[in-house]
This record gives C-alpha cells, structure tokens and sequence, in this order.
C-alpha cells in the first residue's frame, strides 16, 4: 500500500493582509465587528486626544490662561505640590523626598542577587526603614526634626504610606493566618477562621468608619490614639484576613508528600513550613497577593470617609476651590492616571517576578 | 438607612454622657491652647484648602474668629474636615469643639441630638438659575418652564410644593448628579435650575460664560446654616454665639479690619465702645480677655468682609448679599445690642 505523500507543513508567513484576512475579516460578523470596532476607535480617540493633549492648555498660571476645547493642566501645576505633599509644611517637605529616596535607594541591593550579606541587609532593611521612615516624617522632636502632626499628612505621600505599611503588616499577618487556619490545635484554628471570617464579612469602609467615629465614643475623654494609626490597623488587619485565604490556596495546592517528606527529614513545623512549604506555595501565590496588594492600594482612597486627606481626597479638594471650580474633569483624569501607574508597576513586578522564579525552578 | 438608625442610636445614647461636658469645654480649650474645629471636606465658598493649603471660607473663617476671641490669635485652629456622615458623632465624641461645617438648623437636630446651633452664619435656601436670554425676572414668571433637578434630594419635593401653591405647571428633568444638570441647563435641555442658591452660584462658574446666567430673588426654601456646639454647655455656647454676634455687630456699627484701630481711638459711640473693650468689660464674664472682640474684628475681619472675602463680590462666586445682609438693608444677619 503506498503510503500517501507526506507534506511539509505551511510556511508560516506573517504577512499583514493575510493576518486581517484571518483575524479581522474572516466571515461578515467578523467583518461587521472589526469595521464597528473601527467606527468607534475613529469617533472616539481623535477627539480625547485632542482633548488631553493638542487643545490642551499647558502653560499659564490662572484660570484666564486656560483656552477652552481643550483640558487645562495648568491647574494640576498650580496643585502638585498639594497632591504630592498634603498639608506637610513647605517648609519640611524635603523630609517626605528624603524619605521616599532612602527607601529606594536602600532596596536596591536586595534586587542585586550577586551583593554579599545580601539576607542579612535584607532583614536590616525591613527592619529600620519603617522607623527610619516614622522618624523623618514624624520627627517627634528626636535629634532636633520638629514633630509633623499626622493631620498634617496627606496626598500622594499619605497614601504611599497606608499602603506600604498596609503591605507591610498585612502580609506576615496573613501568612501566619492561613497557617493558623490549618494548625492541627482546634483553638488555633477555631481563633484564625473566626478572624480572618469576621473581617471579610465587613467592608473595609464600615471598618474605617468604626475606627474614627465610634472607637472615640467608647474610650475614656483623655484618650485619644491618632487617626491615622487606627486607619492604618484597620487596613492591616482587613487585608490579613484576604491574604490569608490567599496564602492559603497555595498551601493546599503543595502536594502531601512534600509535608511528609519535611517530616521525614526531621524538621520541625516552623522549619518544615519556613524551608518547604511555604516557599513553594508563595511563589504560587504571587498573582493573588499582588492582586490583593492593587486592591489595597486603591482602597486606600476609602480614608476619606474619615476625614484623611490621601491623593485622591487632596485632587477633591482642590477641585472645589472657587479659584478652579469646574475642572474636576482635569483632576480625576490626572488621579486615573497616577493611579494606574502605580497598579500596573505593582503588575509589571509581579510578572517580572514570577518569569524569574518560574527560570529558577526549571533550573 | 439601617446604619443610619444605628449611628443615630448611639448618638443619642452618648447624649447621655453630655452632663460629662457641661461647663468644661471652654477650660478645656483655654488650657488646651488650640480651638478643635469641624469643617466640611469641601464645599466653595465655605470651606475648602487654598492654593497654600489653608484652610479658607466662610466656616473656615468663623473658626478662626472664635480663636481670636479665645487667645487673642485667630490661626490658633487646628481643622479637621469632617463628612456629612461623621459631623455630630465627632462633635458628641469631643474630637471637636465646635463643627462650623454649613450643617442646617433643624428642631431635629437643635432639640433631639444633644446639639446646639448658636446662630445663622449663611441663609442658604432653594433658588434658581436662568438664562438671561429668557428675560425672566422672577420665579412667578417662570409657568411652563422645563426644571433641572437633582434627583431624590429635598429640592424636588420643595420645588413641586411651590409650584403646586401658586398653581404653576412645570415639566421636571431629574438628573443624578448636580454637574448633570448644569449641564442640561448650559446645553438649553432646561430653561431653570434649581438647587441650593450657594450651590447655584458655584455651579455657574463651570459654565463657559458665567454672566449670561442670573440667580433669580426668590428663595423657596429655608436652609439657615450655622455652628453648632455640644448641648447643655452653656459656657462655651455663649463664648462661640457672642463670636458670631460680635462679626455681625462689627458691620452694623461700620468697624472694619483696617479702622478698628482708628475707631477703638477716636470713636464716641458708646455701642462701638463697649464692642470693642473700651469701655464695659463683658469678656470677663465669658472667661475671655477685654478686647476679644476687638482681636476678632482685628483679625478676621467683621461679617461683612468675611462674607464678600469667601463668597461676595471678592470671590469668583460673586453672590448677592441677599437675606444675609444687615437687617437695617433688607436683611436677616442681626445682633442683639451690645449693652
């Protein structure tokens, strides 16, 4: 029997009318779709382009200056240090900069796999730059930085600060969380799920509002435990309890044999769990607690329910101005954007960091 | 709503513990050497951070007239904007001393919240917007007309009694935002819009040319906004509503931030002599220095320059005296006499 003649496969050409050919124009819905698709893109985007950049007025220094058709930035120039600062004294803002440099210029060596005590920095790192961080924007008077009162505090710079250190606690919180939700100890246990529970039952802007208006009803006169930092421990302790469940989806998905085997080897729980499992199941993790992470960033613009002053509250506020009234549309397309750049850094991050473990592992 | 049930219990629950407060919060705040006060997290004209990021308006500016009565230094205010929602739980808690955040007078709030208004700063009511173009001069004129409002706000209910009063049709356009529907009216959708007359006037800066439109007289609405305190501390009551009468005094006797120091000299009225200290010492009685008025007009200016400072003629809202004038020029801002 003569076998049929076996053929090469197609080359494989890209080539641009056969592209739209096959993708765009493939049959009439096809076709009706992508000329659709196209009739929109040309109604719509000349026009907000024009908008945002070819009518828009950049330079100037009043409201007189700004030509109409077009956006108005100047009014974003006119209160970028507000968005960027708050209130923080002008006078003390190289505070907020100094801070925001150390922090990154002091990482830098941990994203440096060759750079020696590189654990070491890493554990110093985590450990001094949030009191080195609380000593430059708080001063408290210690070596001669006068105190800035949190109220004072605001802008993108506010909420860059619930976020990080709503990062910051809210992950360890987490991970022990999830371990806790599946300890062998019933009381561990029974206490973590009722935790992690009751804090994903109630929206984070309930929480908030408890923590300012009737935490203060329920305390004794004199005390008084600032607002920010109530803000901030109902944020880490809300984001925990996500977290959590996240962490412990990885958990689960680490195949038994690997506990079995950490205890084979004679581990005890918090090495078998630090050295094991949980290295494992983080990295599996790591698209849901960024996603968690994107999602606290933008929630922090919830403080404004009590009275915090975080960037997009500061953008508010200079749009009621009398001197500006009328180019909000300027101020919450200038708030988009500064918060998508920094969610989809966090985004970029998280991919960049999972291509790089997912090479170790084939490794 | 169920919330709202719920933190309006525990409002009045805490209006138990008022008794606590009686009579203190003015040494409180004499000792504490800073007055705490609420304002709004914006609204123009009344409270709103300026391009150097202090606070300015009228609420903003009653604040620092009641610190000039106090300590003799009106920046001697620490603000603390306050939502809609936590304004009296922050009042009731202490966090604050007074909340001068454009709250209306009602006997709700006055008798049943463990609160205490001390006066009017601001007669806001219901008024309306039109284009000059429709040579109207009057809400009376205005049967048939097509009306902007802003959904499920007291407004529609305040705008159907009225028309139905005085037997006039309307043809309603409810829009759910307040730019929507300066919008509609900008656009030619209505021929009126209706809302707040402080709002009305701040919508029409938005507009592309501002003085085509007119805020019509009428005002269908009573909206009195004023600084409240916490209730049954009659002490500090006085100190912040004798604040506010003190301003409004200032303007009818003609004293002025740039001649209060020429007339505590030369003047021989005796009224302007007892306001200013010369004379009678009623500062003592409140706790407060002779001069505290003095330091207020001083200062912060007296009602009349507080009100075109923020949102009369020398600000971009350009609104007319109107019943916030003296009651000697058609208006309703009057003090008792200072004697």
């Amino acid at each position: 029997m003569p076998s049929s003649p076996s053929l090469r496969p197609p080359a494989v050409r890209i080539d641009a009318l056969r592209w739209m050919r096959e993708n765009l124009f493939s049959g009439p819905v096809n076709t009706a779709l992508t000329l659709f698709a196209l009739y929109l893109l040309w109604r719509f985007v000349p026009p907000v382009l024009d908008w945002l950049f070819f009518s828009a007025t950049w330079q100037g220094s009043s409201r007189a200056d700004c030509q109409p058709g077009g956006a108005c930035w100047i009014f974003i120039g006119q209160r970028f240090g507000q968005f960027l600062y708050g209130f923080y004294p002008l006078e003390q803002r190289w505070r907020v900069d100094l801070t925001a440099l150390s922090i990154v210029v002091l990482a830098a060596p941990l994203f440096f796999s060759r750079f020696p005590q590189r654990r070491r920095w890493a554990i110093g790192y985590f450990l001094l730059t949030p009191l080195l961080a609380w000593w430059l924007l708080y001063g408290a008077g210690i070596l001669g930085l006068e105190t800035v009162p949190t109220e004072q505090w605001g802008g993108l710079m506010l909420t860059l600060v619930i976020a990080a250190v709503g990062i910051a606690g809210a992950l360890p919180l987490g991970i022990l969380l999830a371990l806790g939700r599946r300890s062998q100890l019933p009381a561990i246990r029974v206490v973590c799920i009722t935790f992690i529970e009751f804090w994903r039952g109630v929206p984070l802007i309930t929480v908030l509002f408890m923590s300012s208006v009737m935490l203060p009803l329920f305390l004794p006169e004199q005390m008084s435990i600032d607002k920010l930092v109530r803000a901030l421990i109902a944020v880490i302790l809300f984001e925990a309890a996500y977290l959590a469940e996240v962490v412990r989806g990885g958990l689960q998905a680490i195949p038994k044999g690997q506990y079995e085997a950490a205890h084979a080897l004679g581990l005890s729980y918090w090495q078998s769990m630090g050295l094991v499992i949980l290295p494992q199941a983080l990295r599996l993790v790591i698209p849901g607690i960024v996603n968690t992470f994107i999602a606290l960033f933008k929630d922090t613009s919830l403080v404004i329910i009590i009275g915090l002053a975080d960037f997009f509250t500061a953008v508010h506020r200079a749009t009621v101005d009398p001197e500006w009234l009328g180019f909000s549309t300027e101020g919450y397309v200038f708030a988009a954007f500064v918060y998508f750049l920094f969610c989809f850094g966090m985004s970029r991050y998280s991919i960049a960091l999972e291509k790089r473990l997912a090479r170790a592992q084939k490794r | 709503m169920k919330k709202k049930t719920l933190v309006a219990t525990l409002v009045a629950a805490c209006s138990l513990c008022a008794p606590a407060w009686a009579g203190q919060t003015l040494d409180t705040v004499l000792k504490r050497g800073v007055l705490h006060c609420g304002v709004s997290d914006g609204l123009p004209g009344f409270s709103y951070t300026d391009a150097t990021g202090n606070y300015a308006g009228i609420d903003a500016d009653f604040c620092r007239a009641v610190a000039a009565a106090l300590f003799g230094d009106a920046k001697k205010v620490k603000f603390t904007p306050l939502t809609a929602k936590e304004r009296f739980t922050a009042l009731q808690s202490g966090e604050i001393d007074v909340l001068s955040r454009n709250s209306t007078w009602t006997i709700s709030r006055d008798v049943g919240m463990g609160m205490s208004f001390t006066g009017v700063t601001y007669y806001d009511g219901q008024g309306f917007l039109v284009n000059k173009k429709l040579g109207v001069k009057s809400v009376r004129e205005l049967n048939g007309a097509t009306v902007c409002i802003q959904a499920g706000t007291t407004t529609e209910m305040n705008l159907s009694d009225y028309f139905r009063t005085n037997g006039m049709n309307y043809t309603p356009v409810t829009y759910e935002k307040s730019d929507e529907s300066a919008k509609a009216l900008e656009s030619g959708r209505c021929d009126v819009l209706t809302s707040d007359q402080s709002q009305l006037y701040a919508q029409r800066i938005k507009f592309a040319n501002p003085d085509d439109y007119v805020v019509l007289p009428e005002v269908i609405s009573k909206e009195p906004l004023g600084p409240v305190v916490r209730q049954g501390d009659s002490e500090w009551f006085n100190v912040v509503r004798w604040t506010l009468f003190a301003l409004v005094a200032a303007e009818e006797y003609g004293i002025t931030s740039s001649n209060v120091d020429q007339m505590a000299k030369t003047s021989t009225n005796p009224e302007v002599r007892r306001l200013l200290g010369l004379d009678t010492d009623f500062g003592k009685d409140m706790k407060l220095k002779k001069d505290w008025a003095y330091q207020i007009v001083k200062q912060v200016g007296n009602y009349g320059e507080v009100f075109e400072r923020n949102v009369g003629k020398g600000s971009p809202l350009k609104i007319e005296r109107g019943l916030n004038a003296q009651w000697n020029k058609g208006g309703l801002q009057y003090a008792p006499p200072f004697r």
